[in-house]
């Protein structure tokens, strides 16, 4: 560890419900530390009442994600030196847009439900016993597909989105994405009841294109290109015409 | 805040603008309908620095608006590419070129 290093953290972290307040603690400084290790160091060394959601620590289930300094972060791979650069304090609090169970915990049910009213069910058009469908891996439907498929639902899009903090019923970045991957996939047969469900006022066509999604998206999809393609399909769909 | 949100937000600023200024820029072309005497001290009026002043800042706004216009065109409606991330700037250096070439010729 270099001797410049402070040896500890001042940490803010936001304790209760809606109303609540910030708690303040202090957590040693190590090398190579994420955010998540120093949630759970006070979890554990400091104090045990602390509410917060973790299962993998390698950024592949996407369920610790936080407000680290006012910004959504994956927590387990954001390193401590990223957040602190210019500053000795972490203001760590529960994602936005979304209501607080408790502490760092936030009720997701919202969220999910969105990709549910956006028909995010992949629906084949073929059953079992017939031949796989043949995609080629650069068809270019395919390689939009590919684009947006990685998502792991942690809802950093979800929470950095200004539509959704103005209009709560908007299906948000996400649910959008999903919608987009599946209406580009050729085995897919829901494509019009799809397009319906995200035309609609909460849907894409209410996204302003402030890109806060794309910016954020810690495996660096891009919603808004996804929300682009979807209006432009809704408006194929009513025109009739392919652009 | 990062680039698309003040995209945005000049979008949206610069729109407010222009809608202000409308009404007072039709008023201004009715005075016209009162005859020349009308019209040429309204002319006159908007020889004041300050208004000269103000005019640069419509023309700048409606660059802004134009460009921002055109930025969000170009990202929903051309094939999605990673460069139109980057039209925010683009936008930005059009606005101010035609407002420093408006303010020039003034």
């Amino acid at each position: 560890m270099v001797l410049t290093t402070p040896a500890t953290i001042a940490v803010r972290v936001w304790r209760g419900g809606a109303a609540g307040v910030f708690q303040a603690f202090e957590v040693p400084r190590h090398e190579s530390q994420t955010v998540l290790d120093v949630v759970t160091y006070i979890q554990r060394s400091l104090d045990a009442t602390l509410a917060y959601r973790y299962a993998c620590r390698v950024g592949m289930c996407g369920s610790c994600a936080m407000m680290v300094n006012g910004r959504a972060r994956w927590t387990c791979r954001t390193h401590i030196d990223l957040v602190l650069q210019d500053r000795k304090d972490i203001t760590i609090a529960p994602l936005r847009n979304l209501p607080v169970i408790r502490d760092l915990v936030t009720d997701m049910r919202e969220f999910f439900d969105k990709w549910a009213r956006a028909k995010g069910r992949f629906q084949g058009r073929v059953s079992r016993n017939e031949d796989f469908e043949r995609i080629k891996p650069d068809d270019p439907d395919r390689v939009q597909v590919d684009a947006g498929i990685e998502c792991i639902g942690c809802a950093v899009c979800y929470a950095s989105c200004d539509v959704v903090a103005w209009n709560p019923d908007y299906l948000g970045p996400a649910a959008l994405n999903r919608a987009w991957t599946l209406i580009k996939d050729a085995r897919d047969a829901k494509t019009m009841a799809r397009l319906r469900a995200v035309a609609g006022d909460a849907g894409c066509h209410s996204c302003h294109t402030h890109l806060s999604c794309t910016e954020r998206c810690p495996k660096s999809i891009s919603p808004t290109a996804g929300i682009a393609g979807l209006k432009r399909a809704v408006v194929s769909a009513v025109v009739g015409k392919a652009f | 805040m990062h680039v698309g949100t003040w995209a945005a937000l000049v979008h949206r600023v610069s729109g407010i603008l222009l809608v202000l200024f409308l009404p007072g820029h039709f008023i201004a072309l009715g005075s016209a309908l009162e005859g020349a005497a009308a019209f040429d001290s309204f002319l006159a009026w908007t020889e004041q620095p300050l208004v000269k002043l103000s005019e640069w800042g419509i023309v700048l706004a409606l660059a802004a608006h134009l460009g921002g216009g055109l930025r969000v065109l170009a990202l929903e409606f051309l094939p999605w590419r990673d460069w139109q991330k980057s039209l925010a700037a683009v936008a930005a250096a059009a606005a101010i070129a035609v407002s420093l070439a408006f303010a020039l010729a003034l």
